[in-house]
């Protein structure tokens, strides 16, 4: 029996992207409607937020192009609605389309930024507390174990009223937006930590491992170069998941009023601002960004979802 | 395992004199204790385990020397110990003089290291799986910065690749692209990678087909030869044993209880565990012979027997084997640790 590789290496594919389309990901994909649906929805919402100051039809940050008088219209649609605001406008007269295009700017940039502080963070802390092990371990694990106890959202709460004390009302804004990812960030790692450590801890007793050490590399490039890759599945997973978490926990912040500022709202602003008018009729104020607040969580969160699955090879 | 498939030694190969691997009284003790707190509270004292309990041994330039033994014997501990994975206890392991555990020099810590390296027994976990074959083997070479010039390494990469029977442009493919047999062979290309004179096999072939066995190990026999590499062999596998080694160590409970040269170990068994393992192995030479299994289990190495460990299992124990535990006796060629040839 001959041991030597019969097949031959197939002829290099023309383009990478054929390569990327030919993966397993993109056909697992392909054969979920549902999460296809959802893999547009979210790409065309991301879309809409990056290029809002070109989609939008007004900027509702520039406040001299707003007028007073504008306030308060319904959605093109109804009987006193007006052809330029499409969706009606808010109290002051911005236009709720092209504040919704912004606030999901907003929502989505301050998302995006705080699961990536939360991921690099609470992964850097698993990878040290599965491979060194013993007291780093237990230190590190105790101190997310005591966070557990808290809800993020108290958290979050806890480090935007520190913030806010020390750095005094008015110099506030201009740091809020550092604030929210830092808070929402350090409210998230644990999962991280906890999922990497326990990966680690069955990686780095593989052979692959000592192989690396004994060519004499450290223990911060056997890590990082060889742990990390192995580990980073799960990792993917939750930092889906978490991105419409953190979405909402910005949401939720900007609706108690520690969030996004009214001058540059996001999603979760806007509800807050909408709900003071729900009852004396004006619904749009709060419903249109509260559909979209849902369809993005929903979105990401299904895409999430199937990521789990698809990276899961206990389910292929 | 098919003996017909295994070449018999090659003639040419004639173990020097010098000595290049030295292990002296070499000891491992594991500590299995609970947390302090659990021991305070229940008023227990420590628990410890003793893997490995003073070994020698010495490996001459171009020889294969096998450590055999059933699980939990310490094999796999010792190997560690000699490639400078896990700190002994206490003894020493040198390689051509040079301590490995002393503390050095980061670069002659360097030198040392590239001399030494190891097989591992399975070999679908001794491959990083995110890796490409190319790059594994070429971690080593640019680790110990042995070549810099990355189209140069490239070439060494396909030249190893080779001289391990793969094609070259298999460098391209990741590990799991490839059989069990396949694998062996690319962490042997690894093993090489650093040009080591000593190779630690780990059970390098307890997790391949039988079939794909007699190639992997007729693939390092091959390598011995042309390159005048140095084995350390760890197996339970006496037949892989007989047909690999030039001297063989038996372990038990973490003692060596006897050393002899291969022929002589497999025709003149001296010690009572050692003839037990030959007479359980199956052999097709040996058709028509009862076979007799195993008697026992190996004791917990937690609280191991007094004396000579063996003695609850030896057929032929005698009344002073319960406490004096047997020094080496040296019986022709062969150490032995057994009251049997004590020269009382």
């Amino acid at each position: 029996m001959s041991e030597q590789t019969l097949t031959q290496v197939p002829a290099r594919r023309s383009s990478r992207l054929k390569n990327a389309l030919d993966s397993d990901l993109i056909y697992s994909l392909r054969k979920s409607p549902l999460t296809m649906v959802a893999a547009v929805v979210t790409l065309v919402l991301v879309l809409s937020a990056v290029f809002a100051p070109w989609i939008a039809p007004q900027n509702p940050y520039d406040p001299s192009s707003l007028s007073i008088m504008d306030s308060f219209y319904p959605p093109a649609w109804e009987a006193d609605g007006d052809p330029r605001f499409l969706l009606g406008t808010d109290d002051q007269g911005r236009g709720l389309l092209s504040t919704i295009l912004y606030g999901m700017r907003t929502s989505l940039a301050v998302g995006f930024a705080s699961v990536i502080f939360a991921m690099v963070l609470g992964v850097t802390l698993g990878l040290v507390a599965g491979y060194f092990g013993g007291k780093t371990d237990s230190i590190i694990m105790r101190i997310a174990d005591v966070q557990l106890t808290f809800p993020a959202i108290l958290i979050a709460l806890l480090i935007d009223g520190v913030a806010r004390g020390l750095a005094g009302s008015h110099a506030y804004d201009e740091i809020v937006f550092g604030v929210l990812i830092l808070s929402i960030g350090l409210s998230f790692w644990v999962q991280y930590a906890r999922t990497v450590r326990g990966s680690v801890i069955v990686e780095a007793n593989k052979e692959y491992v000592l192989a690396a050490r004994l060519i004499g590399l450290g223990p911060i490039t056997i890590m990082f170069r060889h742990v990390l890759p192995n580990v980073l599945g799960p990792v993917l997973v939750i930092a889906t998941i978490n991105l419409a978490l953190a979405i909402i926990t910005e949401a939720t912040l900007s609706f108690l009023g520690v969030g996004a500022p009214l001058t540059q709202p996001s999603l979760g602003t806007l509800i807050r601002v909408g709900n003071d008018f729900l009852f004396s009729g004006e619904w749009w104020i709060t419903i249109f960004p509260g559909v979209t607040l849902a369809v993005l969580a929903l979105a990401v969160n299904l895409l999430g979802d199937w990521l789990r699955d698809a990276l899961n090879p206990k389910l292929r | 395992m098919n003996v017909a498939e295994i070449k018999q030694p090659a003639s040419g190969t004639v173990p020097s004199q010098e000595t290049l691997v030295e292990a002296r009284d070499l000891r491992r003790v594991f500590d299995l204790s609970r947390p302090w707190l659990n021991r305070l509270i229940e008023r227990e004292g420590r628990v410890t385990l003793t893997a490995v309990d003073g070994v020698d041994f010495s490996i001459r330039r171009g020889e294969t020397y096998a450590l055999v033994g059933e699980s939990g014997s310490g094999k796999s501990t010792i190997a560690r110990m000699v490639v400078g994975l896990l700190k002994p206890t206490a003894g020493s392991v040198s390689i051509a003089g040079t301590d490995v555990w002393a503390k050095a020099q980061a670069a002659e810590q360097r030198a040392m290291r590239r001399r030494i390296q190891m097989i591992f027994q399975d070999p679908f976990a001794s491959l990083n799986q995110r890796w490409r074959v190319q790059s594994i083997i070429a971690e080593p070479i640019k680790a110990f910065g042995l070549i810099t010039n990355p189209a140069d390494r490239a070439e060494r990469v396909a030249e190893l690749l080779s001289l391990v029977g793969l094609d070259p442009r298999d460098g391209q493919k990741f590990p799991h692209e490839f059989s069990g047999g396949q694998r062996q062979r690319i962490a042997i290309a690894r093993a090489l990678a650093s040009e080591p004179e000593f190779i630690v096999c780990d059970e390098p072939t307890s997790a391949l087909d039988v079939s794909v066995q007699a190639q992997v190990l007729n693939l390092l026999r091959d390598l011995q030869q042309r390159l005048g590499l140095t084995y350390l062999f760890i197996s339970h596998n006496l037949a892989v044993v007989r047909h690999m080694a030039s001297q063989v160590g038996v372990l038990y409970l973490g003692r060596l209880v006897e050393e002899a040269s291969a022929q002589e170990l497999f025709s003149e068994p001296k010690h009572p565990y050692t003839r037990m393992l030959l007479d359980a192995v199956p052999d097709i030479a040996m058709e028509g012979i009862e076979r007799r299994s195993i008697a026992g289990e190996i004791p917990n190495p937690i609280t191991p027997p007094p004396g000579c460990h063996f003695h609850p299992r030896c057929p032929r124990v005698m009344a002073h084997c319960k406490t004096v535990i047997p020094p080496v006796e040296h019986a022709g060629n062969t150490s032995v640790r057994c009251l049997l040839y004590g020269s009382t």
